[in-house]
């Protein structure tokens, strides 16, 4: 960029150059106006959309369940006792930590695997590996509940096939905890698959040739050369994909509606039983409201690591 | 390449037994990345597969427990036909159509031109609005729900598809902006300066410079736009109540399970070709949809 603009300005003969910043200090003086205005719809649709319904929650939170009297933080306080609150609480965590890093192990596999193929059947692999992320997941949830139907299940006829005893996969809590998280990996890994491919594909060959004479081995390369230049894009679709799984709605709804016994609740399921199918408005905003610290952290570190790899990329 | 055409040239006999040793290494690698990649890939195609399966069974096939559940022993079409002629199918891929189209025009009239504002002309607070539509698109929608539940009630849009049109910009819009923003700060300034001079005013520079080079971009955004109105499920849940207004992600199941009764059937079928639009549009424009999706963490 610098280059092309040191190449230009001595082109433009001196007779014509101050006509043309007239006429650009003139423009300059209506572009603030205009962009004012080319941006006012998005400023509509974070402003009346994304914030304000963000602090009429706050705002919600803090009202008794028939919405009549201000009460503070007693909802936060209220959902802190309940046992199944806890619940919800660690679910949470467990979901989101360990499918995150499932995908990411699956993913950094599938990445590594296909880079090695010739690129022309990696074009078919990969088309096929990126199937379970295209298909709407409250759509492919359907097929995993019926897969895991109680009476008809078609993972549980494999397993009498092999003289396994069948499993209750949606009626124990293990199970079923098991099972929401092996949906969501099996539609996020591919995700990991694709970013990490486009990240193996940005690594300078010259380093592994460098590597190679060096004679480092193929864990060595990996090891010093791939993950340190991979490192950013790792964290960034690592805390990406925290926040997403973190808040996820579909598959737990779909698969388990939070059963048996709401083990399997994370937050975006309870505040939606809370709030919406029981009628608790507040309390189903407080429940939400106590995902906001951990994703603001997962944003802040995201937005670090994205502002990073794009100055990188200038320079 | 250099560096290869050296190494290659100081080889010497002892060498070239290394070479051999180091192709016959790549061939078992290559196996093992086969043997890898087709568990995978019978893993993730499973459930499609079975969704194909069951779709294609009649009713009384499915419910026979002696059956294999993997093999169609007699395939039927009936559940496809049934979903077309009777129940609401068809008004919920509609709905879907409608509301998916009606979002991704809107989204992309919006980030297009707050992308061009946020690119080109720096004035006060641009660099905040743009790290603010950043974070904006790391919001989930798990978060906002019940106030917008609230919001929309108090509006008369509960159980309406308007109110859909209007809530999933907020799920669109922030990552086309951002992804619209990489675009246009990559073509070169020289273009917007020759075009100044040419006496063009914004609009037109808009329009006939920044859209048509950055025309991948915006098929990219727009698929994105298109893929993420297609799969919204939690705002038609909270909003939809009555079966004519629902979008298909909700609608299948709401229409096709009574009480016990799981028509599983044509669920599947259903669910199969509520799957088959992102599947062409992915199947067709492969790189546009990867180049879509991935750009918000690689593309500044």
């Amino acid at each position: 960029m610098a280059d092309g603009n040191v190449l230009t300005a001595p082109g433009i003969p001196a007779a014509v150059a101050p006509p043309r910043t007239g006429r650009l200090h003139r423009l300059a003086r209506r572009r603030s106006t205009l962009a004012f205005l080319m941006t006012l719809p998005l400023l509509a649709v974070i402003g009346g959309l994304v914030a304000y319904p963000f602090f009429y929650a706050i705002y919600l939170s803090m009202l008794n369940k028939r919405m009549t009297r201000f009460v503070g933080l007693d909802n936060f306080a209220f959902l802190l006792t309940r046992e199944t609150f806890q619940y919800v609480v660690w679910q949470s965590v467990i979901f989101a930590v360990s499918a995150v890093i499932a995908k990411a192990l699956i993913g950094f596999i599938l990445a590594h695997v296909l880079h090695t193929l010739p690129a022309k059947g990696q074009r078919k692999w990969r088309g096929m590996l990126l199937v379970p992320w295209v298909i709407p997941p409250a759509i492919s949830t359907l097929a995993w509940w019926w897969l895991f139907d109680p009476t008809y299940s078609a993972i549980n006829w494999m397993l009498m096939g092999i003289g396994a005893p069948p499993v209750a996969w949606l009626g124990e809590p293990g199970w079923a905890r098991f099972a929401v998280i092996l949906v969501n990996v099996w539609y996020g890994a591919p995700f990991f698959m694709i970013m990490y491919l486009a990240a193996l594909k940005s690594v300078p060959d010259q380093l592994y040739e460098a590597a190679a004479i060096d004679g480092a081995t193929g864990w060595q390369k990996l090891r010093y050369v791939t993950v340190p230049m991979m490192r950013n894009i790792i964290a960034i679709t690592v805390l990406f994909s925290l926040i997403v799984t973190f808040a996820n709605f579909d598959i737990v709804r779909i698969l388990t509606n939070g059963g048996p016994q709401d083990r399997t609740h994370i937050f975006g399921t309870y505040a939606f039983q809370v709030g919406i199918q029981s009628g608790d408005i507040p309390l189903g905003s407080a429940v939400s409201l106590f995902m906001f610290p951990i994703l603001a952290v997962f944003a802040v570190f995201v937005l670090r690591g994205v502002t990073r790899r794009s100055k990188e990329m200038a320079g | 390449m250099s560096g290869a055409s050296l190494t290659a040239a100081g080889a010497s006999a002892p060498a070239y037994q290394k070479v051999g040793s180091i192709r016959r290494e790549r061939r078992w690698a290559l196996i093992g990345a086969y043997v890898a990649l087709a568990v995978f890939v019978v893993f993730f195609l499973t459930p499609p597969f079975h969704m194909l399966v069951t779709s294609l069974k009649s009713s009384s096939e499915i419910a026979d427990l002696a059956g294999n559940p993997w093999i169609v022993q007699s395939p039927t079409l009936e559940n496809y036909r049934d979903l077309l002629h009777e129940g609401n199918y068809l008004l919920h891929f509609r709905n879907s159509v409608i509301v998916t189209l009606v979002v991704v025009a809107i989204t992309m009239v919006i980030s297009i031109f707050a992308a061009f504002a946020l690119a080109r002309m720096r004035f006060w607070g641009s660099a905040v609005l743009a790290t603010g539509v950043f974070l904006t698109y790391l919001v989930p929608e798990t978060l906002l729900f019940i106030p917008l539940f609230q919001i929309i009630g108090g509006m008369g849009l509960y159980n309406n598809l308007l109110a859909m049109i209007l809530i999933y910009p907020t799920l669109t819009v922030p990552f086309c902006t951002w992804i619209m923003i990489g675009y246009f700060s990559s073509i070169p300034k020289e273009l917007d300066e020759a075009a100044l001079i040419d006496g063009a005013n914004h609009f037109q520079m808009l329009w006939k410079i920044f859209i048509p080079v950055a025309l991948p971009g915006i098929l990219a955004a727009t698929i994105f736009a298109f893929t993420v109105s297609w799969a919204q499920f939690l705002y038609p849940m909270a909003f939809l109540v009555s079966s004519e207004n629902m979008v298909l992600t909700v609608g299948i199941a709401s229409d096709l399970i009574r009480g016990d009764t799981f028509q599983w059937g044509k669920i599947m079928a259903g669910a199969l070709m509520a799957a088959a639009p992102p599947l062409l549009v992915y199947a067709f424009l492969m790189d546009y949809y990867i180049a879509g999706l991935t750009a918000g963490a690689t593309k500044g």
